[in-house]
């Protein structure tokens, strides 16, 4: 688990700008109570249940898989800042569990707000691929786990909301060019009408920091998974080519304004000695959205993409071996930012400009 | 305005949600909106809380003092929570959840994924309303031969039916 998974080298389909897919799906055992309301006893009696099938699943050969209270805080922090837990299941103690393999693309958490949490998480647009392996993996507990399960309402879960399918699929999405041109209340607005639901990673709206927005289905009941999944997956695509546009409109008509801001960018990062985690994010963004207009070489990208989850609370304090308060976290997280950007060549704008020239790097193709 | 959590303080957070094109409102005093965490917008769905308020409500028309019969959850645990306690209180809650879903939902009814198991009941009762079916046809034309046959081979489904879960 030192390294990240295999989500973070970002190779996936649309990978410029679709970060991650997940799928995830929400299964209890019949007849057991919700782990909300389930006394201890009966959580680690169905812990004790779970735990084992999980582990011997063939895709779970070569796996990480711990009790959540022999955790530090700080580990289960890391595992939530990788998306591989969820911000509730870090909260959870005795009684859970999170099984996960290798490659970092199957996470199983036990008794999170369900008895069973199962996620896929990919690089890029892969909500298929992500889906394919959750469903897999959910036919073959079912043969081991009697699931709750209604002829009328499907799966059952502990929050009504995720009755029928018991499953979530998202995206996550990097959108600089919709928030500079001031676009994206109009897409989250069009996008939420159709059933999806729209939020910032980390802040709402304009507020989300890191230009970072996650896209997701709101309802789990009276469709299909395979037509949430590609419901969700066109409308992904579209929001891509919506972005290009954008990022096409602000190289023609406020080309300055981009170069300023790339500019500026590079410069905070590369010289600024403390720095809050909004900051980085947002200041990397920019910078990501450089390499995307080829103003920094392609191979740049990765160091770029790795600082965006290494500048992270949890991370930084994991890679100092130590508790930090707030102040000593901006030192650090400037700190590693400069050390890793020592190697990163200036803005080259010569190069955006061609860039510009050729049209968009990587336009939206229907491979998914 | 008062809060719609407590009902007794003054509301200082107003939330607004479009969902589906209709706008949804919630306000919340102080001390309620950090309760609920809306300060941490990171660890917040404005759904959760309108469900828990919403839901409450829509439960609460049922009878109050329901208590389901597998794990003795309550209709004031749901609304302390939004979360109900065993997949029973399914059944035993049906009355409110019913239109509480179909508010949240796009359907009423599960089309996606069967687990086999669930598969496999499905395809005996359906055989069992074809023999029923049969049974009844055989008895109104008097050809009891058929009938008798029917009749076996239903019981014998009914006991497949009754050892599947």
């Amino acid at each position: 688990m030192s390294t990240g998974g295999e989500w973070l080298r970002g190779e996936g389909p649309h990978h410029q700008i679709v970060i991650s897919s997940r799928v995830r799906f929400a299964r209890n055992l019949r007849d057991r109570a919700f782990p909300g309301w389930a006394k201890k006893a009966e959580r680690m009696a169905i812990l004790d249940l779970i735990k084992p099938r999980v582990e011997e699943l063939p895709e779970m050969q070569d796996s990480f898989s711990e009790l959540l209270q022999d955790l530090s805080a700080m580990e289960k922090q890391v595992l939530v800042e990788r998306h591989l837990i969820s911000r509730e299941h870090a909260a959870k103690g005795v009684g859970s569990a999170v099984v996960m393999n290798r490659r970092q693309t199957l996470s199983i958490m036990i008794n999170e707000e369900d008895h069973l949490r199962m996620q896929s998480i990919r690089s890029g647009l892969q909500l298929k691929a992500a889906f394919k392996l959750v469903d897999k993996v959910d036919s073959t507990l079912e043969h081991k786990l009697e699931f709750a399960y209604d002829q009328r309402l499907g799966y059952l879960t502990a929050c009504p909301t995720n009755v029928g399918t018991g499953m979530r699929a998202s995206a996550m999405l990097h959108l600089p060019g919709l928030v500079l041109s001031e676009l994206i209340n109009q897409v989250i607005q069009a996008v939420s009408k159709i059933g999806l639901a729209v939020r910032g990673l980390y802040g709402e709206g304009t507020e989300a920091m890191g230009n970072l927005f996650q896209i997701s289905n709101q309802t789990t009941l009276g469709e299909k998974e395979d037509e949430i999944i590609s419901r969700l997956s066109k409308v992904i695509e579209t929001i891509i080519e919506k972005e290009h546009d954008a990022r096409q409109v602000l190289i023609q008509k406020k080309s300055n304004t981009l170069w300023d801001q790339i500019g500026r960018a590079y410069g905070v990062l590369t010289y600024a000695h403390a720095m809050t985690s909004k900051e980085a994010l947002n200041l990397l963004s920019i910078i990501k959205l450089g390499v995307d207009l080829g103003a920094f070489p392609e191979d740049r990208r990765l160091p770029i993409d790795e600082l965006f989850i290494d500048t992270q609370p949890a991370h930084l304090q994991k890679s100092s071996q130590q508790k930090l308060n707030a102040e000593e976290r901006d030192y650090l997280r400037a700190q590693i930012i400069r050390e890793r950007l020592k190697v990163f060549p200036k803005p080259d704008i010569s190069k955006m400009a061609r860039e510009s020239d050729n049209g968009s790097t990587s336009r939206p193709s229907n491979n998914e | 305005m008062l809060c719609d959590v407590c009902k007794c303080n003054d509301a200082a957070v107003f939330l607004t949600q479009i969902l589906e094109g209709k706008m949804q409102k919630v306000n919340l005093c102080d001390a309620c909106s950090k309760e609920k965490g809306v300060q941490d917008p990171t660890g917040f769905a404005l759904a959760d809380l309108l469900l828990g308020i919403g839901a409450a409500e829509e439960i609460e028309k049922g009878a109050p003092t329901q208590k389901c019969p597998v794990c003795g959850f309550t209709q004031a645990d749901f609304k302390k929570t939004g979360r109900l306690g065993c997949s029973a209180c399914y059944t035993t809650f049906a009355e409110g959840l019913n239109t509480l879903l179909k508010a949240m939902h796009k359907g009423t009814e599960h089309v996606g994924k069967l687990p086999e198991r669930a598969h496999r009941t499905m395809e005996l009762s359906d055989r069992m309303r074809t023999l029923t079916k049969s049974l009844e046809k055989a008895v109104a034309e008097e050809n009891y031969e058929t009938a008798a046959s029917l009749r076996d081979q239903i019981k014998q489904l009914e006991h497949q039916l009754a050892s599947s879960p």
